[in-house]
């Protein structure tokens, strides 16, 4: 398996952003591992991570008072997950819940934070990427708002 | 050289003779109820002498002329439209088998006029009197729209092959005519529209007499048989008078230059929601528009729900649910109908059907009980914000075959 | 596009092609809470060719036509397979027509995907919801030719894992003929073990050469929008993307003027239409 060093210049999150930046935030990052049904994080608990899906899958869910948790979002190999470390007050807003034996790379936020408040010119490329991922999923999520395959109106 | 000949009054009753005499059913402008319409005539007292008309956006009244004139008006209520195209049309009739859960369908008897249970109705071939040029054109646009295209409308096509067109000049165009703009008249010309067995043209003085031209064999043989001699020079050149000087007392104009690519780029213009505030979608335009063609389905069963009988009847691009889909209607607001019906009218036609779908005879104009005027609102387009934008462009649509 | 029609349909039933021809309900079976295909034959034993993409106007005796696009194989005219979603009264009557009862058809009308002009290259299908009934035959028809095409990618989204329809199919078409099928849900219960978002976001991640791709979408309108948004965005040519469009249709051949778009007649220039012809026409609202 790749070291945290070799395996992020080619995810997708990361590729194209100069090689000291990558070596800046890689110093925030740990391998980790969900064994099948191990929770991530809960919703509530304090944000301070996010994760780079090597492989597995993660469903995020919300808790209902009657009847089993409903799925809103998945990732996959390759996804990233989180940003609430980005957004005070830094609470998770989700349950995530690894469904198969799921191997991550997990930032520090915190350590993120630091770094990015440091060299704002850093925190600008990372707010970049971020910013990227969190419109993909409004999108989607605007538009399953629609419930465009649903009963008609 | 086209033949032309001259006939007399008693000539023109010796022609509607010689039609009726050969089966035809004449069809003819009448006055009814303060307007023009056509109807079944057979004698020439049937036709509106001595009326004339005033036509304006929203206003349609007949006068008496101080002459004796025939055919001394412009476009009467209704197009040949209805002649052809029937306001509703039985498609077919549907039958539960006894017993079991089949069912068989009968096509309704080809080329009847208002046939009812197993009887055909009136299956006499039509002899149109008194076609105007610009309704001649839509004729000829029906036959391009309903029988030239991949699938053909059949009742149609027969009930245009057995019909006998008698076209007249205009001679006194009306407030909201355009024809000159649209290239469709005033003067019927052969090849130009739907074809004519006889053309007339009237003349008042000195005599009241009719230079005809005559348009085919069948034309030109009825012409024979009624003894008509040949027309004069100085008889032909009145004739050629009457409509160049008809050419010149349009009513309104409309410039057709470039008029696909402005309404196609007009998409957004705020001018729609102009004439949305005054439209009123009552689909007044398109019941007498001689070139719309939209119809819709009525399936009629009787209450056992044995026999059900599916109509096609005249439908409306203004109506509400014309655009329905489940989910909602994708035109629901009447500045998008309106949009819809003038851009097809003057653009989208092109590229469908090679012409535009407007021959100028005004009777949207008159008829808009709005005083909408469609010549009012292109110019008003070409002059709004955004309408110098390039239009897409033309993609390749297959040809109408 | 030019329209690829079975044999005689022009010329319609009895050369008229108002006229419907009776067919016969074999089998009848519900998908999903709100769609069922129904398995039908020509009473007079007259198989009805077809195109992949192409729909026949369909009634229950005295309840009135809907149109609806077929949704079996091609090259087994001999049935008709219509699955059809209860969205009106049109359509409740046709899914409760069960075996034994018969039903008027008129068609097959409109453009076919023409998917083995793909040959050679990729074929990504984009279906969202009842979308993969359209587009069923076409896999059909690549599945049976699957050495003529590069990778096949079936990107499907529906509403929840009970919604997913010909879920044996897809795991036929996964394990025995190489399309790489990935299905998606707006949102899932706690054992959905797939995935969960837009359709969408399955373009996005790619797994197909872009240059030489063609790309076929068929679903509701917005999906399709963002759909050939995001082909577009990974290079997928315009000219190479089709959709499957929908219009009101009284006639389905062209006559009754109800289904155009602009100065298309979805019955005959349609239903299946190229993206570079489509974009202008789908970016305004009441078009």
């Amino acid at each position: 398996m790749q070291t945290i060093a070799e395996y992020l210049p080619q995810h997708p999150f990361f590729a194209g952003l100069p090689e000291p930046v990558v070596a800046l935030v890689a110093g925030c990052a740990s391998n980790v591992h969900f064994h099948q049904g191990q929770h991530l994080f809960h919703e509530g608990e304090p944000a301070d991570a996010f994760y780079v899906i090597r492989h597995g899958r993660v469903s995020l869910e919300v808790h209902t008072p009657a009847g089993p948790p409903v799925v809103v979002d998945s990732a996959h190999t390759d996804d990233v997950v989180g940003w609430s470390w980005l957004v005070p007050p830094h609470r998770w807003l989700f349950d995530a819940r690894a469904t198969e034996e799921t191997s991550a790379i997990a930032f520090d936020g915190a350590c993120l934070r630091d770094k990015c408040d440091t060299d704002p010119a850093v925190g600008y490329v990372v707010l970049q990427r971020v910013v990227q991922v969190m419109s993909t999923r409004l999108h989607s999520a605007r538009i399953r708002l629609l419930d465009l395959y649903g009963a008609p109106a | 050289m086209v033949e032309t000949r001259l006939i007399d009054l008693a000539g023109l009753q010796s022609l509607l003779d010689a039609l009726v005499a050969r089966g035809y059913r004449v069809v003819g402008p009448t006055v009814r109820a303060g307007a023009v319409v056509n109807a079944e005539i057979s004698e020439v007292a049937d036709l509106p002498r001595g009326w004339g008309d005033d036509q304006e956006p929203g206003r349609y009244r007949l006068r008496r002329r101080d002459d004796e004139a025939l055919f001394g008006f412009a476009a009467g209520a209704q197009s040949a439209k209805p002649v052809f195209f029937p306001t509703d049309e039985l498609l077919w009739r549907g039958r539960r088998t006894p017993g079991g859960s089949g069912f068989e369908v009968r096509g309704a008897p080809d080329g009847g006029h208002g046939g009812h249970d197993d009887e055909p109705g009136d299956t006499r071939p039509t002899a149109l009197l008194g076609v105007r040029s610009c309704d001649l054109s839509a004729v000829g646009i029906h036959d391009t729209v309903l029988t030239g295209r991949g699938f053909a409308d059949a009742h149609y096509a027969q009930r245009r092959e057995g019909a006998f067109v008698i076209a007249v000049a205009c001679s006194d165009p009306g407030g909201t005519c355009f024809c000159v703009s649209m290239g469709t008249g005033p003067r019927p010309e052969q090849g130009r529209g739907a074809p004519f067995d006889l053309s007339l043209t009237e003349l008042l003085a000195p005599e009241h007499r009719f230079v005809v031209e005559v348009g085919s064999e069948r034309g030109a043989g009825l012409l024979d048989e009624i003894g008509a001699a040949r027309a004069a020079p100085d008889e032909v050149a009145a004739a050629d008078a009457v409509s160049e000087q008809a050419a010149q007392r349009m009513g309104r104009r409309l410039d057709t230059d470039g008029i696909r690519d402005l309404l196609y780029a007009s998409v957004d213009s705020p001018r729609w929601d102009d004439v949305a505030s005054r439209c009123l979608a009552c689909t007044n335009c398109t019941m007498v528009c001689p070139t719309c063609f939209c119809t819709t389905v009525e399936d009629v069963s009787d209450l056992s729900g044995e026999s059900a009988d599916r109509h096609r009847v005249w439908d409306s691009c203004f109506n509400a649910d014309f655009s329905y889909i489940h989910g909602g209607t994708v035109r629901e607001s009447t500045r998008s109908r309106y949009r819809q019906w003038m851009t097809h009218k003057l653009a989208s036609w092109h590229d469908q059907f090679g012409s535009s779908g407007c021959v100028g005879c005004g009777r949207c104009v008159t008829w808009c009980p709005a005083a909408i005027d469609i010549t009012e609102e292109a110019a008003a387009l070409r002059g709004a914000p955004g309408s110098n934008l390039p239009a897409p462009p033309s993609p390749a649509v297959p040809a109408p075959e | 596009m030019t329209a690829v029609a079975g044999a005689g349909s022009r010329a319609g039933h009895r050369g008229d092609p108002f006229l419907p021809r009776p067919f016969v309900v074999r089998h009848h079976r519900q998908d999903t809470r709100d769609t069922w295909t129904l398995v039908l034959e020509p009473v007079d034993g007259v198989p009805m060719p077809f195109a992949a993409g192409q729909f026949t106007m369909m009634q229950a005796f005295g309840a009135g036509e809907a149109p609806i696009s077929i949704s079996g194989d091609p090259a087994r005219p001999e049935v008709l397979e219509h699955t059809i979603r209860n969205v009106g009264a049109v359509t409740r009557a046709l899914v409760h027509a069960g075996p034994g009862a018969e039903l008027a058809i008129r068609g097959p009308f409109g453009t076919g995907w023409e998917v083995s002009s793909g040959r050679g290259g990729d074929v990504v299908f984009v279906a969202g919801g009842i979308g993969l009934a359209p587009l069923r035959p076409a896999v059909l028809e690549v599945c049976a030719d699957r050495a003529a095409y590069g990778r096949v990618l079936l990107m499907y989204g529906a509403r929840t894992p009970e919604d997913i329809l010909f879920a044996d199919d897809l795991r036929r078409w996964a394990s025995d003929h190489g399309v790489d099928v990935q299905v998606t849900v707006d949102n899932g219960q706690h054992a959905w073990q797939g995935r969960v978002g837009l359709v969408t976001q399955l373009v996005e991640r790619g797994g197909f050469d872009a240059d030489h791709t063609l790309a076929l979408v068929c679903g509701p309108e917005v999906m399709m929008r963002y759909a050939a948004m995001a082909l577009r965005a990974r290079g997928v040519q315009p000219g190479r993307l089709r959709l499957s469009m929908e219009r009101n249709m009284k006639c389905g051949v062209g006559l009754c003027g109800h289904c155009q778009l602009r100065e298309y007649f979805l019955c005959v220039d349609g239903p299946v239409l190229t993206y570079d012809v489509l974009e202008p026409l789908m970016s305004r609202a009441e078009l």
